[in-house]
């Protein structure tokens, strides 16, 4: 799958532009606040209907200007697939592909593939285990259906289970009966996106190790595990009795798979404590060309690989071995920006890498 | 023009037309600008007319029952259905309220008599197990009259949640459980099904013998 050509009109910064792209390598480059960014994000929000950085869509509109409009011209399997997004102050965003509107959103989510990686997207590493579950949950949803199905299904009975436990506590009538309704529900869908989490986890460590050998030249031995409390055969129906008592002291439900956590360790050291910066980004960017990997094995077409300002903070080696890597066969159309358009140029020829650069 | 002067009034001249719009408003789907449309259509209408719409929703509130056996509207004490010695009592299908109870009996396809519960259990919206009509459920299962209970209740998580509320209640009985069918719409092309319900459908499937007429 590629993008042929692009026309933003009226987002964020940029006034009008239009650019025509080549499959392989492009290098977007320039100064600081000149709108690098913004025009992945363009793409971005071709393939997601919405912005990276999950802005509201209004605050994408350009200055005092009343609306925005984005189009793109893809290629995906021999079709070309001509994608609109506009959206106008105070209307309903539209979403059109070749010229028929979306009467859904979610309908167009997941028909352009595309992995970004930024360097907002560290929170994966650094944040709570509430990012590294947002993202391995999208990651798996593209590809599984019924796993986001199972998972919405959980999350549902979750506020229900929270919103009796509540009120048993309120009204003072502690009711077992009803609880164990739920405590069933919980421990079936739970249970299945357990079983699909370790499963993915299982098939995707490989892929994973791989890329990050890869860019640190087989440095480092990185780990990436689930860790729950269903880890070692735990029964979920158990798990729930045994913390029926805590459940009832802090009002909600403390147990169960929406309490899942990824580790990320180097040399079996968590890197959210102890990795470096640099390894930091390392990690993630190797987590990112995975994704980006894994999807084209999943999905049958090479999503889009989108890389904002990943070269800061490497080392020269790494970002050599990063560029080795990302122009390799497997990886279709990827977009690069940086500042320093000399030092890339250099770096390409070097290398004997074909790419196209675009000053912006 | 004179009616579009009126919308745009905050108040009426009269009082009577105030309250009367102030009545509709609020039914489901109904805002002040159809609330309007209503009344003024009504002062249209022939006085005997009017009366008999007045009458009918006066009665309809004072004089409607729930039926003692099944909990459905009714004019008795007891419904057509429960009082009908050609349906077989021995069969309850069980629905959350009024309105399904009538989608299927359009089917013409259920000689069995109902239970309406008056809704499903959901903690979010405030709805235990007790606000709904279980007792007089368990009571009937407990009696020894009932051969099969159907549970037919929506296919939303709440439904789910209540229906198997309802199987554990009443599982111990020596009665036959089933829930009704679920999958492709008859008519329906398969591509245009959604992944879910045709996975469903897949793992679910029943012997072809079984979709013959008989």
């Amino acid at each position: 799958m590629q993008l042929d050509w692009l026309h933003v009109l009226n987002f964020k910064n940029a006034q009008e532009r239009e650019i025509s792209f080549q499959p392989g390598i492009n290098c977007l480059v320039g100064p600081n606040g000149k709108g690098k960014t913004n025009l992945l994000d363009a793409i971005y929000y071709l393939c997601f209907t919405k912005s990276f950085l999950n802005t509201s869509d209004t605050q994408n509109i350009r200055l005092d200007e009343p609306f925005f409009m984005l189009e793109g011209r893809f290629r995906k399997e021999g079709n070309e697939e001509h994608i609109q997004v506009s959206f106008k102050r105070g209307q309903k965003k539209q979403v059109r592909r070749n010229k028929k509107e979306y009467e859904k959103m979610a309908d167009h989510i997941g028909f352009l593939p595309a992995v970004m990686v930024c360097p907002q997207y560290s929170t994966i590493v650094i944040g709570g285990s509430e990012e590294r579950r947002r993202w391995l949950d999208t990651l798996i949803s593209q590809f599984d259906p019924l796993y986001l199905q199972n998972l919405m299904n959980y999350q549902r009975v979750l506020l229900q289970r929270n919103s009796l436990i509540k009120q048993m506590v309120e009204s003072n009538r502690w009711d077992e009966g009803t609880l164990s309704v739920y405590d069933a529900q919980l421990a079936k869908y739970g249970q299945e996106v357990y079983q699909v989490r370790i499963q993915f986890i299982d098939e995707f460590m490989p892929v994973f190790n791989e890329f990050y050998q890869f860019i640190t030249s087989g440095a480092e031995e990185v780990g990436l595990k689930i860790s729950s409390q269903l880890d070692q055969g735990k029964n979920y129906a158990a798990l729930l009795t045994e913390n029926r008592h805590k459940d009832r002291a802090l009002q909600y439900t403390t147990a169960g798979i929406h309490k899942d956590d990824l580790e990320f360790t180097i040399h079996r050291m968590s890197i959210k404590k102890f990795g470096s910066q640099g390894q930091q980004k390392s990690f993630l960017t190797a987590l990112k060309l995975a994704e980006q990997h894994f999807l084209k094995g999943k999905l049958n077409t090479s999503p889009i690989l989108m890389l904002d300002d990943v070269f800061d903070k490497l080392d020269p080696q790494r970002v050599k071995q990063l560029i080795k890597n990302i122009s390799s066969e497997g990886f279709g159309q990827v977009f690069i920006t940086d500042t320093g358009s000399d030092k890339l140029k250099h770096l390409f020829e070097e290398l004997g890498i074909q790419a196209k650069f675009y000053d912006i | 023009m004179y009616i579009y002067y009126l919308c745009k009034m905050e108040q009426f001249s009269s009082k009577l037309l105030e309250d009367a719009i102030q009545s509709f408003q609020g039914l489901p789907g109904v805002g002040r600008k159809t609330a309007t449309r209503m009344v003024l259509h009504l002062l249209k209408l022939d006085k005997p007319q009017v009366e008999h719409f007045a009458q009918s929703l006066h009665k309809l509130r004072l004089e409607i029952q729930y039926c003692t056996q099944c909990h459905n509207l009714s004019d008795q004490p007891i419904c057509n259905i429960c009082v009908d010695q050609k349906r077989d009592a021995s069969t309850i299908c069980v629905v959350e309220d009024v309105r399904d109870v009538m989608a299927i009996e359009n089917t013409h396809q259920y000689k069995g008599v109902y239970h309406v519960l008056g809704g499903k259990i959901s903690p979010m919206d405030g709805i235990g197990p007790t606000d709904l009509f279980i007792e007089t459920l368990t009571d009937k299962v407990n009696s020894g009259h009932v051969k099969e209970v159907i549970l037919a209740l929506s296919t939303t998580m709440e439904g789910e949640t209540t229906s198997f509320y309802l199987y554990k209640k009443i599982q111990e009985s020596a009665i036959t459980i089933s829930t009704i069918a679920r999958g492709i719409s008859f008519g329906d092309e398969l591509e245009y099904a959604d992944e879910v319900t045709l996975g469903r459908s897949i793992l679910q499937r029943t012997p072809y013998e079984n979709t013959l007429a008989k």
